[in-house]
């Protein structure tokens, strides 16, 4: 037990976007959270990360109650990659991947050698060691996905919330980006659309529908043909090759 | 930030600027009707200081220690403090067109100036500053419950500063066009641009001394300042307290922009332009950014103020139209830059 909702409750506008929603994520494991556009994913890390209050119930960190934490002492265990951020400042990569140090830093000192450190082996870590130097403003959607996770690996978390990640990148990055967040020593809790991802990377997975968890378990267990159909509406053939689990898809209309 | 320069040259950066700061103070007092010798300022100064017997005659003492001095020192405190409320409402804010009178702050004081002087409300007993920055304070104060009430984040602040400065702009003109004789709306008209002619050593004082706290403030938020790069829930995953720093920063600028306001009038552009000018010069980290922009204010502002009060002497241009007539074409290339971005 790290990080851990126990019946959260969140509403926005009247309306319950997320409804009693208890997840427990094992230490150093990969947890995927999965379901349709609006089931209340990007909601449930918000608020696993404690930038949303939960309306009801509680969100814990190693058992203690997570609102009660210094947001710094937070900020130190638990690092956020958010969809599709930006900035208007003119910063470089390193510049913000230095932004990740500020949890570590304290009053007026400079730069010490464990930030060095961390902000070089964050940005070896996601290929970008050579590019410290380029403005944010002319890196690629994918780039800016892959300096923010540099950034929050430069906070050296132990538990890692990312939302879809892998937006916007090329399958081979997709690839490289959930083969290094799961071989990280952190628990990665990670919304994804796609399934295949999920069934090849996450050890568990919780699949939201409304605001409901409807079923949680191992991809194996979980991501069954009738499983799809109820939750996203589409047919699917599900098999396993090489102890892989696969979910091909039928177009709409086809028997 | 790129090509972060070292400790040793930062310090060097900023002693060239001290030097030039007090060498264009030096050198604009010498600039005016009565013709006055640098050598003659550093005496008069250091006889005021104590330092030595006083050598020019008591008007031409008066002129320097009483007039040109405290109008100087005025220019460079307001320079100085409008460009750091620039930087911080710029990137707290997010916004590159944010200045310090996004806040309702700059019309709230022209409300209360002209309840004072044109109204005659406190019959007398409220100076023209001291209606101005109750005007400020109230209408700083309505903007912060305003936002609040409408759920507290940045982007309600700024639209409910952009409400704000409609309402007391309509308000001033309604009482000004009403109740103002030709001679008083003049008067006015004239402070609502912006002016030092009127600079005291007390208004030096006061300015300076919250210029002084509102710059430690904002210096010790610098790390936090530059946490918001990425908006408000990326400075809360990096550990900052968002709606304590928003209060504080917030409460800081509009106070040390609401003093500034009621000795000199509304200057504009001085602090939505200088930000970007010093951005360019330092880059975007606020430990550097912050000393450079108070420099590169104060150092704008002596020089632009001389320039007001000498170019059609002896009539004289308020400073407010001088900086403006400089600030709007950087404003356009402000605005060039931003669309050119997306």
């Amino acid at each position: 037990m790290t990080l851990a909702a126990d019946r959260v409750v969140r509403t926005a506008g009247g309306h319950l976007v997320l409804d009693g929603v208890t997840v427990d994520c094992r230490a150093g494991a990969t947890i995927g959270l999965l379901g349709p556009n609006g089931a209340g994913k990007s909601t449930l890390l918000r608020v696993l990360a404690g930038l949303l209050p939960a309306g009801g119930g509680v969100v814990t960190l190693d058992g203690a109650p997570l609102a009660d934490l210094p947001r710094r002492v937070v900020a130190r265990r638990l690092a956020v990659v958010e969809q599709q951020v930006d900035t208007q400042v003119d910063l470089s990569v390193l510049d913000v991947v230095r932004l990740g140090r500020i949890p570590h830093r304290r009053g007026w000192a400079g730069e010490s050698a464990a930030d060095t450190a961390a902000v070089r082996s964050a940005l070896a870590a996601t290929g970008l060691a050579d590019r410290g130097g380029q403005s944010w403003h002319t890196l690629s959607g994918g780039e800016r996905q892959r300096v923010q996770l540099a950034r929050a690996l430069a906070q050296e978390p132990r538990e890692l919330l990312l939302d879809e990640p892998t937006n916007h990148l090329d399958i081979a990055h997709q690839l490289d980006l959930l083969h290094l967040v799961t071989t990280l020593p952190v628990t990665t809790v990670v919304a994804l659309h796609d399934l295949n991802l999920a069934a090849m990377f996450c050890d568990h997975v919780v699949v939201l529908r409304a605001g409901r968890v409807m079923v949680a378990g191992a991809p194996v267990d979980v991501l069954t043909e009738d499983l799809i159909a109820d939750v996203y509406g589409v047919r699917a053939v599900v098999s396993t090759e090489d102890g892989q689990l696969h979910v091909r898809f039928r177009r709409a209309g086809a028997r | 930030m790129t090509a972060a320069p070292t400790r040793a040259r930062t310090g060097l950066r900023y002693a060239a600027g001290l030097v030039l700061l007090v060498a264009s103070t030096a050198v604009v007092i010498t600039i005016g009707p009565a013709d006055i010798g640098v050598g003659e300022v550093w005496r008069t100064v250091l006889a005021h200081l104590g330092g030595g017997e006083r050598v020019l005659s008591p008007i031409r003492d008066g002129i320097i220690w009483h007039l040109r001095l405290p109008r100087t020192l005025l220019a460079a405190v307001c320079g100085a403090g409008l460009a750091v409320c620039g930087v911080v409402l710029q990137s707290l804010l997010r916004n590159p067109l944010a200045d310090p009178f996004v806040l309702g702050v700059s019309s709230g004081a022209s409300t209360g100036a002209v309840v004072v002087v044109v109204l005659g409300v406190g019959g007398g007993a409220v100076s023209l500053s001291a209606g101005a920055f109750l005007g400020a304070v109230l209408a700083f104060t309505l903007v912060l419950v305003l936002s609040r009430l409408l759920g507290g984040q940045l982007d309600r602040v700024v639209l409910c500063g952009v409400a704000a400065m409609q309402l007391f702009s309509a308000l001033t003109s309604f009482i000004v066009l009403t109740s103002a004789d030709a001679e008083t709306t003049r008067g006015v008209l004239f402070w609502l641009l912006g002016s030092l002619s009127s600079a005291t050593w007390t208004e030096v004082g006061v300015c300076a001394a919250v210029l002084a706290v509102a710059l430690a403030v904002c210096l010790g938020h610098g790390r936090t300042l530059d946490a918001f790069a990425f908006g408000e829930d990326a400075a809360a995953s990096l550990g900052i307290r968002v709606a304590r720093v928003r209060v504080v920063l917030l409460c800081a600028t509009a106070l040390l922009t609401a003093v500034l306001v009621s000795s000199s009038g509304a200057i504009g552009f001085v602090g939505l332009v200088l930000p970007h000018a010093a951005r360019a010069l330092a880059g975007a980290g606020h430990a550097r950014l912050l000393p450079t922009s108070a420099l590169g204010g104060a150092i704008f502002l002596v020089w632009v103020d001389t320039a007001a009060r000498s170019a059609l002497d002896p009539q004289e241009i308020p400073v407010g139209v001088l900086t403006s007539l400089i600030g709007v074409p950087a404003f356009v290339v402000v605005l060039y830059r931003t669309r050119s971005r997306r």
